[in-house]
């Protein structure tokens, strides 16, 4: 019975006119992601924080510029969070809404993370990859100018940039994208040189097909998997660039905000008594950063099993 | 007489190895992988390659077809040479030599489906193709390798290893190539896959007209699929002969215990048959020994062994059987 | 009594895509001072058959059944009593010696400390010993290059160093995981011929695993052919070879191209081994046989009587398979 049936699969298979559909390795992996809890609470955490960062908006009955005359000088008594006078995060020191200012700050943090890896994406897996492919003198001299570009202290330098251009968010990105790509480029480079050995490279050499070419198709797939695990851990530490150089004063320009500057300004009122100006941007920080890095680990175990 | 598919003469390969610790300035260490290497190739014909591990027939496979840099001539059908022919002049030739790899799953990018992989080879040297051609084409191709055209869209990870040796084997005769170079390209896999890997090259060799390059460490399989056989050691042909004339009547010392030692499934046989053992390693090639490479192994060495090299030469005027030793017999 | 007994042993792996059955109820008893050879393909079950007599299994990995060595069951037994015969008893020799030489340790400290740990002598008697097992297995100047680190051998030299390594508490059964599947011919046939002569000289049964089947020829007594995680066929080396009784093994003899013979044509077995996470349901090579009929699919051949001492696992008559 069983090699009948076999045999009938194997015959329906070969005259079915569609091509069987086939199971990539992302496949693969998207199931093993799923199957891990504490990335797939990440996951969730990270679309809530996305939602709140887009809708939230449409929900404050304020704008995060708005000051509530009302308040103003008493903060403490008038200004704690309540759903009746609208302000649900509280008011900040000058009668701001917490709410809309958190959202407004979750909007501008979120976005230098993912600007930040995502400039550490492009520009640090072409170079890594490029110096690793060509090898050689070429590698040596991109990657000793990826080791002086590592040995300027980078914070000095954003800062230099903020004090000399102004600040700008532009600016800010800039800085942060300029740091971003180097470590970047050093992890790619490594795994290049690894998967430049492989028989599928020669084999594409030996059929002739041009270096950047093997660079596109064969090389950057698959360092992808090392490449989105290091940029999803990359995000949270963008965010955390632009919160220490806000906590600094050197961030985002008022009216604008980040969590950076929303939590140097709830830890600079701490001592009056309105800990919900601290509590709440502190809040949306941590479970970000959590569950990025929640996430992360999940895709490097999804993507890489045999760590395991 | 027509000129052979491909004549090579005096083929070289020297790396140049930077030891650590070395200063800039000091002198790179030669290593001759290849020394000299003398043979044709005639169309539909197979040369086999054999050797132990380290004896350059890999480096010489590449070297043909100008992955690693080497001196000396190859011939192309009579009229180019390969070795002088700049990147570009030389695509052209990439097309019509291509190669099949040893590990069957490794010379498959994984993250490519199988019609991308089978495809590349004709989407570089054809740029002109359309799509629906290409996929045509893919699906011909892993038919006569007696795949199912539908599984087309399928990842190299759901084959098995004699399935992505065959899908190894449609990419390189896509673009309808003249001679195939297959470094090992059964060594990594089951016995009962080995052999149909090994039948299905012989039946499209015979089909297309292929040259076949055939490098293997398995004498046996050598034996089967070869019509000439070249034996290296440490980068030089010890001997180069007709298949049976080698197999029958080795004249090298070498290539006689390489035959000896080659078990044989047959109790009675293997048990009672005299295996020539060699004493000692392989010399490092960094040092070869002076004279015949192989004399610090060879049975019969004397002082004329480390004194001169021995050239490889015929054993009676005209003939096709070759060996490089003193003392042949 | 018999050195080496196994019955029913089984061994499954839990994996992600579910339970795979790398070995299933196989059985067999070996003599002391005997030759077996294990041969099947990769994805038989032979390494796992032999990793889980001596309990080297990978941890997702569950043995089940019987392995007595000596009359003392040791299948799952607990890992001090497991370390005694693993140490003293039953030695094993890998594929790849370098994965088991440390690196950074001369090969004479490696040794010695086998020896002073198990046997408690003194730090220049082991090393004494030592050099001497490494003179057994005619490594050349032992004595200087028992201070050398691994990676200063050959790859056949690192290999004698294992088999010395195993050899040096006397064990009663060495196992051989294809010792020399990663060499050259040459060197193959060098640590072959080792293996014959000590073997003969210290008495000890080996349990040879391979796939090369002409090695099996020259160096074993018996011999047991492993597909799918099952015994196909067993029985002693001579009339199994001659008069192979299971197509299995009639096709994989056939398949071999063969250096003292000529032919045109290597004669295949089709298709690819089963997938052994849902094996079929008869005979694990059904799918692949040229005899096999409706029987051979639904039902599991028994691993019966042939002739005394062969057995073969097959539905139809002998005669059939011609």
């Amino acid at each position: 019975m069983l090699i009948k049936k076999e045999k009938m699969e194997m015959l329906a298979e070969t005259l079915s006119e569609q091509d069987v559909k086939g199971r990539s390795l992302w496949a693969d992996a998207r199931k093993r992601f799923f199957q891990n809890k504490a990335a797939v609470t990440g996951m969730i955490t990270l679309v809530l924080v996305f939602l709140f960062a887009f809708l939230g908006t449409y929900f404050a009955k304020y704008t995060n510029d708005e000051i509530d005359f009302m308040v103003i000088g008493q903060v403490l008594e008038l200004g704690s969070p309540s759903i009746e006078t609208g302000h649900y995060f509280g008011t900040d020191d000058l009668g701001r809404d917490l709410f809309a200012r958190v959202v407004q700050g979750t909007q501008i943090s979120l976005m230098v993370g993912i600007v930040g890896a995502a400039i550490a994406v492009i520009a640090g897996t072409l170079y890594g990859a490029t110096a690793g492919y060509v090898g050689g003198r070429v590698d040596n001299i991109m990657m000793r100018i990826v080791d002086i570009l590592m040995a300027v202290p980078y914070m000095f330098v954003i800062i230099l940039l903020l004090v000399i251009f102004g600040r700008s968010i532009s600016m800010l990105f800039v800085g942060i994208g300029l740091l971003s790509w180097l470590e970047m480029s050093r992890i790619v480079r490594g795994q290049t040189l690894s998967i430049k050995n492989k028989e599928f490279i020669e084999a594409a050499q030996a059929t002739g097909v041009p270096g950047f070419l093997i660079i596109i198709r064969h090389i950057v797939p698959n360092l992808m998997g090392v490449v989105a695990v290091y940029a999803t851990l990359l995000v949270p530490l963008m965010i955390l660039t632009e919160s220490f150089i806000s906590f600094l004063g050197l961030g985002v320009q008022e009216p604008d905000t980040s969590w950076g500057a929303l939590i140097f300004e709830g830890a600079g009122t701490m001592q009056y008594g309105t800990l919900w100006q601290l509590v709440f941007p502190l809040f949306f920080f941590v479970i970000t950063l959590f569950a990025f890095f929640f996430v992360g680990d999940g895709l490097r175990d999804a993507l890489d099993p045999k760590d395991r | 007489m027509t000129a052979p598919l491909l004549k090579v003469e005096d083929l070289r390969v020297t790396f140049r190895l930077k030891s650590e610790g070395d200063m800039p300035w000091t002198k790179p260490k030669r290593l001759h992988a290849v020394g000299g290497v003398n043979f044709e190739l005639k169309q539909g014909e197979t040369l086999g390659i054999v050797g132990e591990s380290g004896c350059g027939k890999s480096t010489l496979a590449r070297a043909l077809i100008r992955m690693v840099q080497a001196q000396g001539s190859v011939v192309w059908m009579g009229q180019e040479e390969l070795l002088g022919l700049s990147k570009r002049q030389m695509m052209k030739y990439r097309s019509e030599i291509q190669m099949v790899f040893q590990d069957p799953l490794a010379s498959l990018n994984p993250r490519k489906t199988v019609g991308e992989i089978i495809a590349e080879p004709l989407r570089t040297h054809n740029p002109s193709l359309s799509k629906k051609e290409i996929v045509a084409e893919v699906k011909a191709m892993m038919e006569k390798v007696s795949l199912l055209p539908n599984q087309i869209n399928r990842y190299p990870h759901e084959f098995s290893g004699g399935q992505c040796q065959r899908i190894g084997i449609a990419r390189a005769l896509i673009v309808r190539p003249k001679m195939i170079i297959c470094d090992e390209p059964v060594s990594a896999l089951d016995v009962s896959i080995q052999a149909q890997v090994i039948n299905l090259l012989m039946d499209l060799q015979k089909e297309m007209g292929l040259s076949l390059v055939f490098i293997a460490h398995d004498l046996s399989v050598v034996k089967h699929i070869s019509n000439r056989v070249m034996v290296l050691y440490l980068g030089k042909v010890m001997e180069i002969a007709d298949r049976d004339d080698l197999y029958d009547n080795p004249r090298h010392p070498y290539t006689q215990a390489l035959i000896s030692a080659v078990p044989i499934p047959e109790p009675k046989i293997e048990r009672n048959k005299e295996t020539i053992l060699l004493e000692g390693d392989l010399p490092s090639p960094l040092a070869p020994p002076s004279g015949c490479v192989f004399r610090t192994r060879c049975p019969k060495a004397t002082d004329l062994c480390a004194q001169e090299i021995p050239s490889l030469e015929q054993g009676t005027e005209g003939s096709s059987h070759k060996v490089a030793c003193h003392f042949s017999d | 009594m018999s050195l080496l007994e196994v019955e029913n042993l089984s061994v499954k792996f839990k994996t992600n895509d579910g339970i795979v059955s790398a070995v299933n109820d196989v059985s067999f008893s070996m003599d002391a001072g005997k030759t077996l050879a294990i041969v099947g393909e990769s994805g038989s079950g032979k390494s796992q058959t032999a990793f889980s007599i001596l309990g080297l299994l990978a941890p997702n990995g569950l043995s089940t059944g019987s392995v007595k060595f000596d009359g003392q069951e040791i299948l799952n037994a607990p890992l001090k009593e497991l370390n005694k015969v693993r140490a003293e008893e039953i030695a094993i020799v890998f594929q790849d010696p370098m994965t088991s030489l440390n690196p950074y340790m001369r090969v004479s400290e490696q040794m010695a400390e086998v020896l002073i740990h198990h046997q408690g002598i003194s730090k220049a008697e082991a090393f004494n010993q030592s050099v001497a097992m490494l003179d057994a297995v005619k490594i050349p100047d032992a004595k200087r290059r028992a201070r050398l680190y691994p990676h200063e051998f050959s790859g056949g030299m690192r290999q004698r160093v294992m088999i010395a390594m195993s050899l040096l508490c006397r064990p009663k059964l060495l196992i051989a995981d294809e010792p020399t599947t990663a060499l050259d011919v040459t060197v193959q046939a060098q640590i072959m011929d080792l293996f014959s002569d000590i073997q003969k000289e210290f008495g000890m049964g080996v349990i040879l695993i391979t796939h090369d089947l002409g090695v099996v020829a020259g160096f074993c007594e018996d011999v047991l052919v492993l597909y799918g995680g099952r015994v196909m066929e067993q029985g002693p080396v001579d009339p199994v070879f001659e008069n192979p009784s299971h197509p299995y093994t009639q096709g994989l003899l056939r398949a071999i191209p063969r250096i003292d013979q000529k032919s045109d044509v290597l004669d295949t077995i089709p298709g690819t081994p089963p997938n052994m996470l849902l094996p079929p349901k008869g005979c694990p090579f059904v799918a692949r046989c040229k005899h096999a009929d409706d029987i051979c699919g639904d039902q599991l051949p028994d691993l019966c009587e042939l002739t005394a001492g062969r057995l073969r696992a097959c539905h139809q008559p002998m005669e059939k398979l011609v």
